[in-house]
């Protein structure tokens, strides 16, 4: 047996002894292509902890995974020894219906939580655009779908949280009540943090009442952009043809007249699955009366407008994705996935952004999110050619970088090496302090965030 | 800190500040003793009125070059000694930064100064069909600066949320006197999120860009008058469970209505044991719908009498008898206590009865007015402060009704803060464990600790190095795997 055999072997006899489950690490637990050695499978807080504790004497980086549905999101890690998997953290902690709160275990999947509420008649109101992730996930990536026009995301509704810290520490803020300014808000703090602070071990959420009903309107646009032709002069006096590129008319008159109506909606989608062709524009109505104000917003968005109480298929989920990822996609073989924040030029950036980079890059995006809240996502094909997607990102960035933000969820490796992933990051320094005081030895998820965090 | 620090300060801030931006004659130092939680005093050092972010951020750098506390001050209308001064430091008042900078009404947001009142925002917007949501009772003349440090509610944040919810984006100056920009659209972690309700401990908000949200279509506001409390808290849990979020609920009890009676003539419902003010909003048809069904609740719990706003004014009189509650209790007590605690909604009941007990216990009044639907209670604890021991015994009161939220898996302040007030029952909340990891946000913001010391936390701690981090190169860069951090 040589040396590294036996430390090995010491090192998993010491992670064994904690009680928690542990299990060698095959390829199929891989991190973006990081293989970790060990997954550990806590039952509870307290073995979150105990596993902590052993990390962290021995220097052992860990990542934590729920599903594994957005593994892949982020840079690889530096090193990953451990992959903590909260699958055995499945427990509906609390759920008072009279209060409207319920706290749960980070492993908890989205679509249990969501049936155990419904039978209450209420909602976690966060619709998260992948099937199959768990509360633990939403929280890390923060990720969240049309309705954050009308409720927000996870941070604006996240009301408490117990995390587990490098070296073991169980910290909770918050608590169970929705209003609430004791101490500092951790749940914020680590809710999008991508795992680079700590373990979060269970979460406590604000709930909404199901809506009594609910209403599409949504109509098709057969030309979203319009390009004017025209020819200006160079320095030199010489004459160049120029195109000008501008959201149509109809849209820019019918988008914020919806968003600014009566009639309250909650979301304003766009699915637009080549931005050469046409897109759909669809708004969710919500709650008493959705049949009346869905057909007030059907006269606002033309003859052609239609009201359904089913949502379109292509709605809440993401662009591209020929299938719900699984583990078999965790090695990052899916296309390039990008946000796209468009907040302070909601239109018509949204839509000029887009057409106008795949024009210069000869790229072909799909692109479908809120346009209420300007936040979108752009697909591009698998198989499109790494250095053209690298140069839609950084093209992309460019044109929208005064008013919005580009950060790349996702994308293969040779497109990933080639582009920075998240952009500009307002108080990274700030960022880095914080991360050197709850990881000082970086051991949580480290190299995984923003500016190497 | 020696008097001759201040003093070497004073001078320097007059080479940075206009002369009359300086205080340091002692008369007009101790107008600023106090925030509205008056029974807590303190002559600031030094006072300093800036006008800009870099002025700030100029005197925040001296603080730190000279190991000088500061605290940052918007209106002083907090009732939690936040903005409590000290007599070694430096209060920095943003009342001179009063400018609204931008309005984007397509994009809904607003960028404004520290200094700019609440209610100045949406009276700037209120024509084109726009307000700024949160509404803490102070909105007339509290600043958004302090809005943001407390994370500021009000009645209507039961639907509409908190003052964290309402901010995009943060300029701030930090403790050691940098310029950083927060933005909610930027990547990372969520530095505003941890920012806003920091109580000024992780720095102090120079420009501060809000959420516009547009006027609802329709408000309607209704009065149910009750016999007793439980009756009224009936047809809370009724109009929850009936999957309704009003705009707001809000509960009074007798003796709060008695307060109202004498101090504004409300002229709330003769008998009445109880009034609940329910607000709905939102789009017409919504809004009616939702009315019919509050109003058949309210009457199923036992309402005797039920009030409906027909217009702004019906509206502004009903809410009259609520907004003017806490100064009301004056005409029926010499002193009081205003109380900020939070239970749980399903342990309401539990809980007013239990205040009830402590009533007789310790022989003390309480008059009870609270935010019903997210159950925030505001006790007003009263008491006569000629008399020997009744203020000690109100104030044990005051403790013990915190006790009893925490025992109800409550929260001892839903909107007015820890500040200097409460930061001795944090610990009651929250483990040692627990403190001590906030405190890891704090040594990231403020490591010397001179940004409002001595609030929130119960004990101040020392943040010494951070062990282990890395010196020179970035592990990252040195293993060629980037270029630049």
């Amino acid at each position: 047996m040589n040396d590294d055999a036996g430390a090995e072997e010491v090192l998993t006899a010491a992670l064994t002894d904690t009680g928690v489950a542990i299990r060698p690490a095959g390829p199929d637990d891989s991190v973006a292509g990081v293989r970790p050695r060990w997954v550990a499978l806590p039952e509870a807080t307290e073995e979150i902890a105990a596993l902590m504790r052993v990390t962290s004497a021995h220097d052992l980086a860990v990542v934590t995974t729920g599903a594994g549905t957005k593994l892949h999101w982020g840079h690889p890690p530096e090193r990953c020894d451990v992959l903590i998997d909260t699958c055995c953290l499945n427990e509906i902690l609390e759920h008072e219906a009279g209060d409207l709160v319920v706290r749960v275990q980070a492993g908890v999947p989205l679509d249990a939580l969501a049936r155990a509420l419904a039978a209450k008649g209420q909602e976690l109101a966060i619709d998260v655009p992948l099937e199959g992730g768990t509360v633990g996930g939403l929280l890390a990536t923060g990720i969240a779908g049309p309705r954050r026009f009308r409720y927000g995301t996870a941070r604006d509704l996240i009301i408490g949280i117990t995390v587990v810290l490098a070296d073991g520490t169980i910290a909770k803020a918050g608590g169970k009540v929705v209003k609430n300014v004791a101490g500092y808000d951790l749940g914020k703090l680590f809710t999008g943090s991508y795992g680079t602070l700590g373990v979060i071990a269970d979460a406590t959420f604000r709930l909404h009442p199901l809506p009594t009903a609910r209403a599409w309107v949504t109509a098709t646009f057969d030309r979203p952009v319009t390009e004017t032709q025209g020819t200006r002069e160079d320095e030199k006096g010489v004459a160049f043809d120029t195109a000008s590129v501008d959201v149509a008319d109809e849209i820019r008159v019918i988008v914020p007249a919806v968003a600014e109506s009566q009639a309250e909606p909650s979301a304003i989608e766009v699915d637009w699955p080549d931005v050469n062709g046409p897109c759909v524009i669809a708004v969710l109505v919500e709650g008493a009366a959705a049949a009346e104000r869905a057909r007030a917003v059907q006269d606002m968005m033309g003859e052609k407008a239609q009201v359904a109480d089913e949502p379109p298929e292509w709605w809440g989920r993401l662009p591209g994705l020929p299938g719900l990822p699984g583990p078999a996609d965790r090695a990052g073989d899916e296309g390039v996935l990008l946000e796209f924040r468009n907040v302070a030029s909601r239109l018509p950036g949204t839509f000029v952004g887009p057409f106008s980079t795949a024009a210069t890059t000869g790229t072909r995006p799909a692109v479908r999110g809120s346009l209420a809240s300007g936040v979108l996502h752009v697909a591009l094909p698998p198989g499109t050619e790494p250095a053209a997607a690298a140069a839609f990102v950084g093209a992309l960035r460019a044109e929208c970088e005064d008013a919005g933000r580009v950060v790349v969820l996702t994308a293969p490796e040779e497109v990933a090496r080639r582009v920075d992933r998240w952009g500009h990051v307002g108080g990274l320094t700030l960022m880095r302090r914080v991360k050197d005081r709850f990881d000082p030895e970086r051991r949580m998820s480290p190299g995984r965030f923003v500016g190497g965090i | 800190m020696t008097d001759a620090v201040l003093t070497r300060l004073a001078g320097l801030f007059g080479e940075l500040l206009p002369a009359d931006a300086v205080i340091t004659d002692p008369v007009r130092l101790r107008t600023y003793d106090c925030d509205g939680l008056t029974y807590h005093r303190a002559t600031p050092g030094i006072v300093v009125l800036p006008d800009t972010a870099e002025q700030i951020a100029a005197v925040v750098r001296l603080c730190d070059e000279y190991g000088v506390p500061f605290v940052a001050r918007g209106s002083g209308t907090g009732l939690s000694g936040g903005a409590l001064p000290r007599t070694d430091g430096v209060l920095i008042v943003t009342s001179r930064m009063r400018r609204i900078l931008e309005i984007d009404l397509q994009n809904r947001r607003a960028v404004v100064e520290p200094g700019v009142t609440n209610l100045a925002i949406t009276e700037a917007v209120r024509d084109q069909g726009y307000y700024y949501a949160p509404d803490p009772s102070s909105q007339q003349i509290c600043s958004i600066g302090g809005n943001v440090a407390e994370n500021s509610g009000g009645a209507h944040c039961l639907k509409y949320g908190f003052t964290v919810n309402h901010i995009l984006g943060l300029e701030i100056v930090t403790p050691d006197g940098e310029i950083v920009e927060l933005s909610a659209d930027d990547p990372g972690y969520d530095l505003l999120g941890a920012f806003i309700g920091s109580e000024g401990t992780l720095g102090i908000a120079t420009k501060i860009t809000v959420r516009l949200s547009r006027a609802p279509e329709a408000v309607t506001t209704l009065l149910a008058a009750f016999t007793g409390i439980e009756a009224g808290g009936q047809a809370v849990s009724a109009i929850i469970a009936a999957g309704i979020v009003p705009a707001a609920i809000e509960m009074m009890d007798a003796l709060a209505i008695e307060a109202a009676e004498a101090a504004v003539n409300c002229a709330y419902p003769q008998g009445a044991g109880a009034v609940l003010i329910v607000e709905l909003d939102g789009p017409h048809a919504e809004v009616g719908h939702q009315f019919a069904e509050v109003e058949r609740i309210c009457r199923e719990s036992g309402a005797f009498e039920i009030r409906v706003a027909a217009s702004a004014e019906e509206r502004a009189a009903i809410w009259k008898g609520r907004k003017s509650a806490f100064a009301a209790v004056g005409r029926i007590s010499p002193a009081y206590i205003v109380q900020d605690g939070v239970v749980p909604r399903t342990a309401l009941p539990e809980v007013l009865a239990g205040i009830d007990r402590l009533q007789e216990e310790y022989g003390i009044r309480v008059a009870n007015v609270f935010h019903a639907g997210d159950g925030n209670l505001h006790p007003l604890v009263l008491f006569d402060d000629a008399v020997p021991g009744q203020g000690e015994r109100a104030e044990a009161v005051s403790g013990r009704i915190l006790d009893l939220c925490i025992e109800h898996g409550g929260s001892i302040t839903g909107e007015h803060g820890v500040g200097v007030d409460k930061s001795r029952y944090m610990p009651k909340m929250f483990t040692e464990e627990d403190l001590d990891t906030m405190q890891l946000v704090r040594c990231a913001f403020d490591p010397r600790g001179l940004s409002n010391p001595g609030k929130v936390f119960p004990t101040p701690r020392l943040c010494g190095e951070v062990p282990g981090v890395r010196k020179g190169v970035h592990p990252l860069v040195e293993s060629g795997r980037a270029e630049q951090f």
